[in-house]
């Protein structure tokens, strides 16, 4: 609680006391009067003066003025402890407002807690700390076990493993070595590391992510822009049907006094401000925001979070989204050999290339490679290579090269790139490469229909017989193949009339080359996005990791939050429309209008906050 | 086009933050104004030899508006 918190609790206990000691001191009706007032002085002062002050700029519908209306008509009509009442248990009600509104705002700052305090800059030999935003490019920069990293930059010293929990939502922690790229935002979990920057704070992995999630809310959501229009109507309406009620029925009917119907009036007036509604539903956008944010999902508006929730048709890119987009060796099958001294040959004979399939099979055999047994390597572009391994001639490429040397060969059905070996003229087996799916893309097309979405697509300019099995293997419902970026385009534009009138429509991809998919696309989303300005910059989503799956979770998230935005809406709604009816045909007394106006606005705010408990699912 | 961020303080509730930004929108030379009552947060766009000019002008009606509400460059 901060000062000024501490002190309305103060006011509210002095003006309570007051109250209960006018309501004692029953033989003096004056001593009592003299009390509330001075109960209603102590509570509601402020709330009076700034009423006064907004009538002066013609601010009406102000919620101070109508409390002050309220409170003046109800000592008018002689309902004292009325009055007192209402002005305490209204300003109760901001006080817890404001408390709840507060505690929201620091459970979502530390969800987001990345932002460091301080850099340990080395100034010659000395370490100063100072301000992140005051380290320059080029200096160098202490990390000790436990410590934020508060910039980006890459390791001149020292080795160690990084939590990046937070950037990431991603457990497992990262090894850096010398020469690695380390970013702000993650914790040093055990060795010490000296690094020298790259960035300025202002443009480091850190302030981006902040800077997304605190203006995420600054592009609004339909819901939102809904009660800004209710709350417009709603008060003002209010407020006539109020004055109406105090001085039509008393005309009309001749057995009801005057004073009744301002009562019921007063009451319409206690419940006409909106602010429950008007508070809970941004705030409610927010927590998700920051739930997402929390899973490693940065999504940059409450209008991209609402429209996630309507997620029917997600359209995939093939490589580097479903699949690793690493070629690797997926199968090895030696004719006359073991499997492992197939493979040595090939690498060996391979050594000296730079060939991604000569990469991959490298890479694939681990070992070092003792290149003085490599002898009269040729490498025939386009083809393949050949050398003498081990006094042994080696032709490893694809059947053309097979079948320049005359070396009878079976041909592979694999599907991938297949490399053909002969050793010493006969032919010694294939080796096929292929891009692997990502063991998180089962989960992430499983967790999608979980989710309700309704179609799964994936789009890539790969070869059709490749496109086909990944498509079977992940069980998606369609796929197009051998697409030009021009042709992915024009695929999407066909899918979006697929969908019904309120379905999204999202695309996810890698980020690169995407853009004229991700801005067509109802939700355009970017993979891997740390480290990446350009897929930040291009995407409505970006989830900080390689895994799709995140999106799934995103989209539960996003459900949970609509969930909460309506429940609120529906309840403060019919509740103060519940109270108003009430208070018209006089069952309600001012107190229920009270409750009707503050308590209504607690409770949606502790609804709201509850999307922050959603955690996620691993 | 550049961007600005300011702390804006004293807004008492979500209402009144959502008038000033109405109020705020009808400024010449300013793009894409927001007020966030959740993070408390001013963010506005406008050339940035027009900056002092805007600022001015927000602080006006800000002073108009919200008298006990003040904003502080982040």
């Amino acid at each position: 609680m901060d000062f000024k918190m501490k002190k309305r609790l103060f006011r509210i206990i002095l003006s309570f006391l007051f109250m209960i000691l006018s309501m004692l001191l029953t033989f003096s009706f004056v001593i009592q009067d003299i009390l509330y007032i001075l109960a209603y002085i102590i509570v509601g002062y402020d709330i009076v003066l700034k009423a006064i002050r907004n009538i002066l700029r013609g601010k009406v519908f102000d919620e101070n003025f109508l409390m002050t209306i309220a409170t003046i008509g109800a000592f008018c009509i002689g309902e004292f402890p009325e009055a007192v009442a209402v002005m305490l248990f209204y300003q109760v009600g901001e006080l817890f407002q404001s408390y709840a509104v507060d505690k929201s705002r620091k459970s979502v700052a530390a969800l987001m807690n990345i932002r460091p305090d301080y850099a340990n800059v080395y100034h010659g030999e000395e370490i100063e700390k100072i301000d992140p935003d005051e380290v320059n490019i080029g200096e160098i920069i202490l990390i000790k076990p436990g410590e934020k990293i508060p910039l980006d930059g890459t390791v001149v010293e020292g080795m160690s493993m990084l939590n990046t929990l937070a950037l990431t939502g991603e457990s497992i922690p990262r090894s850096v070595n010398i020469g690695d790229e380390v970013l702000s935002g993650s914790i040093n979990n055990e060795g010490v590391l000296k690094v020298r920057v790259e960035k300025k704070f202002g443009d480091s992995t850190v302030s981006k992510i902040l800077d997304l999630v605190e203006n995420a809310s600054s592009r609004k959501s339909k819901s939102e822009n809904f009660i800004s229009k209710f709350a417009k109507y709603y008060t003002p309406i209010v407020v006539v049907i109020a004055l109406l009620l105090a001085f039509i029925p008393p005309l009309i009917f001749s057995d009801t006094t005057f004073k009744t119907w301002v009562y019921r009036a007063l009451s319409f007036l206690v419940v006409s401000c909106p602010c429950a509604l008007v508070i809970s539903i941004p705030l409610s956008f927010f927590g998700g925001i920051g739930a997402t944010s929390k899973i490693g999902v940065l999504v940059k508006g409450s209008n991209y979070l609402e429209a996630l929730a309507n997620t029917e048709i997600i359209v995939c890119d093939k490589t580097g989204t479903l699949t690793e987009g690493i070629f690797k060796v997926q199968k090895i099958n030696a004719i006359g050999y073991s499997n492992e001294d197939l493979l040595r040959y090939v690498s060996y004979a391979e050594a000296f290339s730079n060939h991604p399939i000569a990469l991959s099979i490298k890479n694939a055999y681990g070992k070092d490679i003792n290149e003085s047994l490599v002898t009269k390597v040729k490498e025939i572009k386009g083809k393949g290579v050949i050398a003498k391994v081990d006094d042994k001639q080696v032709v490893v490429g694809n059947e053309k090269l097979m079948e320049e040397y005359n070396i009878t060969f079976k041909k592979s059905k694999d599907i991938g790139t297949i490399v053909y070996i002969a050793i010493n003229k006969k032919f010694a087996g294939t080796i096929t490469i292929a891009d692997k799916i990502k063991e998180d893309a089962y989960k992430a097309i499983r967790s999608f229909k979980d989710n309700n979405v309704k179609k799964t697509v994936m789009l890539t300019g790969d070869r059709e017989e490749i496109s086909k099995k990944v498509a079977k293997e992940l069980k998606l419902d369609a796929y197009y193949a051998e697409l030009l970026p021009q042709e992915k385009v024009e695929k999407v534009e066909e899918l979006m009339t697929q969908k019904s009138q309120t379905g999204k429509l999202v695309f996810i991809g890698d980020g690169i080359n995407d853009a004229p998919v991700l801005a067509l696309s109802d939700i355009g989303v970017a993979m891997g996005g740390l480290g990446s300005d350009a897929a930040i910059e291009a995407a409505d989503v970006v989830i900080m990791t390689d895994e799709p799956s995140k999106i799934a979770n995103a989209i539960k998230i996003s459900k949970k939050t609509m969930i909460i935005v309506k429940e609120n809406i529906v309840f403060a709604i019919t509740v103060k429309i519940l109270v108003l009816l009430l208070s018209a045909i006089g069952l309600a007394t001012m107190w229920a209008a009270v409750f009707a106006d503050v308590g209504v606005s607690v409770i949606a705010i502790i609804n709201a906050l509850r999307i922050l408990r959603v955690k996620n699912e691993e | 086009m550049k961007k600005y961020k300011f702390k804006i303080k004293g807004l008492d509730c979500a209402i009144c933050a959502n008038e000033l930004e109405n109020t705020l929108q009808k400024i010449d030379q300013l793009e894409s104004v927001s007020i966030s009552f959740i993070t408390e947060k001013l963010t506005f766009e406008c050339e940035e030899e027009n900056k002092e000019e805007v600022l001015l002008k927000i602080r006006k009606v800000i002073r108009k508006e919200e008298p006990d509400v003040i904003i502080e460059e982040v």
